[in-house]
């Protein structure tokens, strides 16, 4: 089990707030990612849900019992964190056994553990080495098997991937992803990386300056983002967004269309623009366009990789009516 | 970023730490303080109240405290000049490509595991001596008249033998410095078209600025208590009584305890007074 | 530098370095030496360098005189002891504030280091007052205690800096993995920073040998350790040379032969974990 509930949680350092009162319940078995702009508290909401700081206000619960005061080894979680903070003296074996050794778990109990998870995160080979011995990825694998032999309510990780490179990256994330799905153990997994977000959760939680922008699954912050923050913070390339006219045409303050759906014409279409930069990815092209009528800085389209445009083309911009969201003054949807 | 719970722990670990040091400065500093208002000469059996401040006066006012006070100033300064400077040149020489670095090494920093009698009494019979010491075969083979190196230059002599004993590790740190200076940063600087001395004076030494105030300090802390160096080779004789010195013959030796005493206070407060300044510095360079 | 360096400029500048380093080392070098010769040769002028008459006799003599042995005992008593309980006292004040850093941790580092500072003139007539009236005075464990709070804020300050070193999100680990504060320190700090603790304690075996304020005013007989055994032949008495490099030989040579054995540990040590 493992059903964790913030109840108007809240964190102080000092005079400064980081996170003001916060009202929040992971599910058993989901996976939730809180994702943010750097200094937006995420990690600092997963270390007091850890423990490894006490919260300055409000409630901690895990399956129903308060853990507010309770020890970060007593209750019962798993962390990884994003340094994987090994053991540098033990080899792997050692590493993976140290919290059972510290919970007094019979020898061979704690061998049958090891075997198995060494098994699934394919380390059965480097059981001897040494932390330092081992790559990026290997090393990302310990760190989740000695979370994953203690058997946890929940997993925590802490940017666990940001310190891999972009190849490695993606394996992992499908590693932790298939994990997720064969444990069904609740996971708790704090990003900065939208994508990271979006390819990983069940659930979403937008964060910026301490503050929930907005919960949900992928799609939905994706369809139908509650404010300007969460519709720029998730896709990639980014949202562009008008004001003046174009937007009070369509009764807003502010409208927002993502460069996928804006379709392109060399001859006809609403906003008229010429191409700054062009970005060829291979399947896809994003091109960076400045319009004419200086509404928005630049625009931004993604366009198929056969089409070709060229810095100082003039191009014609057309957004789908039906995916325009638009915003009021405060920067909420209007719906 | 820690929990109440570790800040308590952190707490009750510190504690043995600062109260054993607490009680090692506070038991003897108070005791000192007053015997400093007494008339304290045990070898005569006096304890007699109350001097007042009267110890205190006598103390100052005294013209071996005078040259007291300016023997210690140079005496640690002079010494702090020699290690530092020369610290810096081994250090960019020790720095360079060479042949045999490792054993080098060993060699440059032999005389920090000497232990201060030794190379006290070593100077003073084996090379300072006018009569059979090394530097008297050296001047007298130079056809000159040999030095009396301890009644003649007596402070220079000390000054000498504790810069020798201190060299090694002014060398080290500053050697530690120079190394982990960026090569890259340096090779930057001769694309930009600075020579040799621009690069030690505007890329290196300021780079070496908090090795040298670390330098500073620990000489500092260790120097101000120069001991032993004195006692085995002039006995504070010739213009070579420290502050330290000083209070240590006032009340060992003439057992003028009362006296003694009030000197040792004004030695701690000049100590402190050395100590908050290089403080300041050093507080500051520590974060960096 | 990834630089050709032209062979002559190598030569030149080893030739410097060698010189220099001889220079310094050259004293240690003659009292190993000179301790070797009979008195008569080592007055000799023109000096002798390798050409005389090699002979132990000194080191019989010095070992008749005073007892060589219980000296070199005192004093590996004395600084393998204080070192130890310093360790001891500062292992969990240096956790406390690598880890767990406060507004008043770098103060109260200070104000340790400054206790320093004190001049111990200030202090020595009352402690050798409550040493005599203690009957401790003259005895080992009077020495241990007051050589390991001398060298106590060294030992914090040294620990400190190669504690912030660790990460801290390694023992933070440990927590979440169950280790009470007493296994996070044993079976996770200390192995990651024993090339540290080593140093540290390498470097305060050294000031505890070589201390002479201490040593040569509170002890006369028993606890008397190398330091004192030296100062006995601080007073000229005819041709004596020979016999004080001896002596002299004996005083350092312990140290001399366990600092060439650690030496890269020793090296790290001596800049006291302030530079790296």
């Amino acid at each position: 089990m493992g059903r964790i509930t913030l109840d108007k949680v809240r964190k102080a350092f000092g005079d400064v707030e980081v996170i003001p009162p916060l009202d929040l319940t992971i599910e058993d078995g989901e996976f939730v990612v809180f994702v943010g702009p750097s200094g937006c508290g995420k990690s600092t909401l997963l270390r007091l849900i850890a423990g490894l700081e006490d919260v300055s206000g409000g409630q901690i619960r895990i399956d129903g019992e308060d853990a507010t005061m309770v020890p970060p080894a007593k209750r019962g979680l798993a962390m990884v964190f994003q340094s994987y903070a090994l053991y540098p003296h033990m080899s792997v074996k050692k590493n993976i056994a140290f919290p059972m050794k510290m919970a007094g778990m019979p020898q061979d109990e704690q061998e049958r553990r090891i075997a198995s998870a060494a098994k699934a995160l394919n380390l059965t080979d480097y059981l001897d080495r040494r932390p330092g011995q081992l790559s990026g990825g290997q090393r990302q694998r310990v760190a989740i098997g000695r979370a994953i032999v203690r058997e946890p309510a929940a997993f925590l990780f802490d940017e666990p991937l940001s310190n891999l490179d972009a190849a490695l990256r993606h394996g992992m994330r499908l590693e932790i992803s298939e994990l997720h799905e064969r444990l069904t153990t609740t996971m708790v997994y704090v990003t900065h990386d939208q994508v990271e977000a979006m390819t990983m959760a069940d659930k979403i939680v937008v964060l910026q300056a301490g503050v929930i922008e907005q919960v949900g699954s992928p799609l939905e912050l994706y369809r139908a983002p509650l404010n300007k923050f969460v519709a720029g913070f998730i896709g990639s390339p980014k949202m562009n967004f008008l004001e003046g006219e174009e937007a009070a045409k369509r009764n807003a303050h502010t409208i927002g269309i993502r460069p996928e759906h804006l379709t392109m014409s060399t001859t006809e279409g609403a906003w008229r623009g010429t191409v700054g930069v062009a970005e060829h990815l291979g399947a896809d092209t994003f091109l960076h366009i400045h319009p004419d009528s200086a509404r928005s800085e630049t625009m931004t389209i993604r366009v198929d990789g056969s089409v070709t445009a060229r810095h100082g083309d003039v191009v014609w911009l057309s957004p789908q009516e039906e995916n325009i969201h638009r915003f009021d003054e405060t920067g909420l949807r209007i719906a | 970023m820690a929990t109440q719970h570790s800040r308590s722990a952190a707490r009750l670990m510190m504690a043995p730490a600062v109260f054993v040091l607490l009680v090692w400065m506070l038991v003897p500093l108070c005791l000192t303080l007053w015997f400093s208002v007494m008339d304290y000469r045990p070898m005569r059996g006096t304890f007699d109240c109350c001097e007042g401040l009267g110890n205190y006066t006598r103390f100052v006012t005294s013209s071996s405290f005078q040259d007291a006070v300016v023997t210690t100033l140079m005496m640690v300064g002079g010494i702090l000049l020699i290690t530092v400077i020369g610290g810096i040149l081994l250090a960019l020489l020790l720095d360079q490509p060479i042949w045999g670095q490792g054993p080098v090494r060993i060699l440059v920093i032999a005389p920090f595991f000497v232990m201060p009698t030794v190379s006290a009494l070593v100077w003073k019979n084996m090379f300072m001596n006018p009569v059979n010491g090394l530097f008297a075969h050296l001047w007298r083979g130079l056809g000159m008249e040999p030095i009396d190196w301890l009644s003649q230059l007596p402070l220079f002599s000390i000054i000498l033998i504790v810069a020798w004993m201190w060299l090694p590790f002014a060398t080290l740190i500053l050697l530690t410095s120079v190394q982990s200076m960026s090569s890259e940063q340096l090779e930057a600087a001769e694309m930009d078209g600075a020579g040799a001395f621009s690069r030690f004076f505007y890329m290196i030494l300021p780079h070496m600025a908090r090795a040298i105030t670390v330098v500073i300090l620990i000489q500092t802390i260790f120097l101000l208590s120069i001991f032993a160096e004195i006692f085995v080779t002039t006995g504070g004789a010739f213009g070579t009584r420290t502050l330290t010195y000083l209070v240590y013959q006032r009340v060992i030796e003439s057992q003028n305890v009362g006296l003694g005493s009030a000197g040792g206070i004004i030695a701690v407060i000049l100590a402190n007074i050395v100590a908050l300044v290089l403080m300041r510095i050093v507080g500051k360079n520590l974060d960096a | 530098m990834a630089r050709a360096i032209t062979t002559q400029r190598k030569i030149t500048l080893t030739a410097v370095a060698w010189i220099i380093a001889l220079l310094i080392f050259f004293p240690i070098l003659w009292t190993i030496l000179t301790s070797f010769k009979t008195e008569a040769d080592a007055i000799a002028d023109p000096p002798l360098f390798l050409n005389f008459h090699w002979t132990l006799e000194n080191y019989a003599v010095v070992q008749d005189r005073s007892d060589y042995m219980r000296y070199l005992w005192n004093s590996i008593a004395i600084a393998v002891g204080s070192t130890a309980l310093g360790i001891l006292i500062a292992v969990p004040a240096a956790w406390s504030m690598a880890f767990v850093p406060g507004k008043k941790t770098k103060d109260i580092l200070l104000w340790m280091l400054s206790t320093k500072m004190l001049p111990a003139v200030g202090v020595l007539y009352p402690i050798r007052l409550i040493l005599i009236q203690t009957g401790l005075l003259d005895t080992k464990g009077a020495l241990i205690v007051i050589l390991t709070l001398i060298n106590l804020p060294i030992i914090v300050w040294m620990l400190y800096t190669y504690f912030k070193e660790i990460p801290g999100e390694i023992l933070e680990a440990a927590r979440m993995d169950g280790a009470t504060l007493r296994s996070e320190i044993l079976y996770v700090l200390t192995p990651m920073a024993v090339p540290g603790i080593a140093s540290t304690v390498l470097l305060n075996i050294i000031l505890a040998w070589n201390e002479a304020f201490w040593t040569l005013t509170l002890t006369t007989v028993d606890a008397a350790p190398l330091t004192a055994f030296i100062a006995s032949y601080s007073s000229p008495e005819g041709l004596f040379y020979a016999k004080l490099s001896a002596a002299s030989t004996m005083a350092i040579a312990p140290i001399l032969i366990m600092g060439w054995f650690s030496q890269k540990q020793l090296v790290r040590g001596l800049t006291f974990g302030a530079v790296k």
